[in-house]
């Protein structure tokens, strides 16, 4: 697979020369694949955030290099200013940028910062608008009239309206209801599926995390100890419960059935798989 | 843009003979200290009020460095200050003279102390700031204020809104920083273009930062009131206050001082 967005021996350090200094990352080699759906996990204060935004250049590494396809991005402000628009950011709790009269505004603001026309604009608005659920007659409405998740969508939106190649999105589920999680890690998937779109999720939730993406980074301590899909990783139980993190429960009595002698499928990560693979144990007679 | 930089109302905690003392000891001292730097005249009264300041900063252990990086955002009053003062004293030394720019010796003196002057007035004050915590510090401001109850000011309700407001400075920075990269994240602008075009720039940061300090503020309100606060009265206190030796040593102390700088200042030193 051909890398995307890549960082080579990349560090921050935060407040450096005052008593405050503190290493958010320590020499991260990170890789995004074109088209691939992967995870970022790691606890809060582990550097998650500090790396998401190296990726498109709001922080500027102390040492190091951020490549976009192949590109250092801080080459020059233009690189780091076109960057932005290719690789698309959206922050925790999004809904707290809006800003705009109407959500059609608001959804526009990053298409018109690009200089698109305004046939353009208007295309990528509505696009980005379906993407989330939204419904046309909303986009004249005010954003502050909507729900805490229905803000999420247009913030959302007005991130995918920029058409990224790489869509990076921090916590999108964070204080949603289930249905909500369903149905904006549908909307993500959608977006995937229809641009070809290299998907970084983050996430604390091994739960989401494991059940969506195909590719799993571990960040702690400002390292990236752990990298692979999603049963690799959860190899490492033990070491993941160690930084606070742990598996998916499913995963963890699965991993215990195992030790327990049980000849049973590893990569389980939700009820469905569990089923299923009790159910194949059971017709094959495995087990002691 | 470095906004954690900003060392407004930062606190340092500490265990110095400074952090001791009873706040409203110090907001008096401080008081008294900047009314003795406008009485100050020249070279001797100066020099008093250097000592009593390096004094004060080397028993609070507070870092120079600090000191100085508060400094920063006053850079351009000091230089505006010292031009004016250069430029636009009379006297009678003249030494340079170019068009109808003047500088006397007078002039340069003045902007001299004028420049120190200013550097000592902040530098005490971030003193009081970076060596008692904000609650504390509002606890003193409301202590002292006491007497002017008797005349209807809401003295504690006054002192509760400055400690929300003192509370909620770094929560601003730290959303203001927050929205600034999500909005850039979107391709906006903060640094570039015209005055008119970075003016525009800013909406999209202010209306979302309105929007959640009201939010935050409606919040709180609801949370106090689910604590049943309904203002100063009858409300007792975890904190008390209460002067001690060193307390009483350091107000006379600095009350000498500030009357001697004034009567030699009167007379000319």
């Amino acid at each position: 697979m051909e890398a995307i967005l890549e960082t080579k021996k990349l560090s921050h350090i935060y407040s450096a020369g005052t008593p405050f200094e503190r290493a958010a990352l320590l020499d991260v080699d990170f890789t995004a694949y074109q088209g691939e759906y992967l995870g970022i996990i790691g606890h809060t204060g582990s550097g998650k955030s500090t790396l998401i935004q190296h990726l498109n250049g709001l922080l500027k590494p102390t040492s190091g290099q951020v490549l976009f396809q192949g590109t250092d991005i801080w080459r020059d402000a233009k690189t780091t200013r076109e960057t932005r628009f290719q690789v698309g950011l959206v922050f925790q709790y999004p809904e707290y940028q809006l800003f705009e009269e109407t959500i059609y505004k608001d959804i526009a603001f990053g298409p018109k910062n690009m200089g698109l026309s305004e046939d353009e604009v208007d295309r990528r608005v509505r696009e980005a608008a379906r993407f989330v659920g939204l419904k046309e007659e909303q986009l004249e409405k005010s954003p502050f009239e909507l729900s805490g998740g229905q803000k999420r969508r247009v913030a959302i939106a007005g991130v995918i309206a920029m058409e990224p190649k790489v869509l990076i999105l921090d916590e999108p589920t964070a204080g949603l209801d289930p249905v909500g999680v369903e149905s904006i890690l549908g909307n993500i998937r959608d977006y995937h599926e229809a641009h070809n779109a290299t998907i970084i999720l983050v996430s604390h939730s091994m739960e989401d995390v494991a059940r969506t993406v195909d590719r799993l980074v571990v960040v702690n301590d400002g390292t990236l100890p752990y990298q692979g899909t999603p049963s690799e990783v959860f190899q490492h139980g033990q070491e993941l419960e160690a930084m606070g993190l742990g598996v998916p429960q499913m995963t963890r009595v699965f991993n215990r059935l195992k030790g327990m002698g049980f000849d049973i499928g590893s990569s389980v990560f939700t009820i469905e798989q569990a089923k299923k693979a009790i159910l194949d144990t059971l017709s094959t007679g495995g087990g002691t | 843009m470095a906004l954690k930089d900003i060392t407004l109302g930062q606190y340092f905690p500490g265990t110095s003979l400074i952090h001791k003392l009873d706040p409203r000891t110090k907001i008096l001292a401080v008081v008294l200290y900047i009314v003795a730097l406008f009485l100050a005249k020249s070279f001797v009264t100066y020099l008093i009020m250097f000592g009593v300041l390096a004094v004060a900063v080397a028993v609070s252990k507070v870092p120079m460095r600090s000191l100085v990086r508060g400094m920063k955002p006053v850079v351009f009053i000091l230089v505006f200050t010292a031009v004016i003062n250069v430029f636009y004293t009379p006297g009678d030394h003249v030494l340079v003279k170019v068009w109808v720019l003047t500088v006397t010796m007078e002039g340069v003196w003045n902007a001299f102390f004028m420049v120190v002057r200013i550097l000592m007035l902040i530098s005490c004050t971030f003193l009081l700031t970076y060596t008692t915590s904000p609650i504390l510090l509002t606890d003193g401001m409301e202590a002292l204020m006491n007497p002017l109850k008797a005349i209807h000011v809401p003295v504690h309700e006054l002192s509760m809104m400055m400690s929300i407001a003192l509370r909620f400075i770094p929560t601003l920075i730290e959303e203001t920083d927050k929205i600034m990269s999500a909005q850039r994240a979107r391709g906006a602008d903060f640094d570039g273009g015209n005055l008119i075009q970075r003016a525009k720039a800013l909406i999209p940061l202010l209306v979302p930062l309105f929007i959640s300090a009201f939010r935050r503020a409606d919040e709180l309100a609801v949370a106090m009131e689910c604590r049943c606060y309904h203002g100063g009265e009858g409300r007792t206190r975890m904190r008390q206050l209460q002067y001690k030796t060193g307390d009483v040593v350091v107000l006379v102390a600095m009350l000498v001082i500030a009357v001697a700088v004034g009567i030699l200042g009167f007379r000319g030193y």
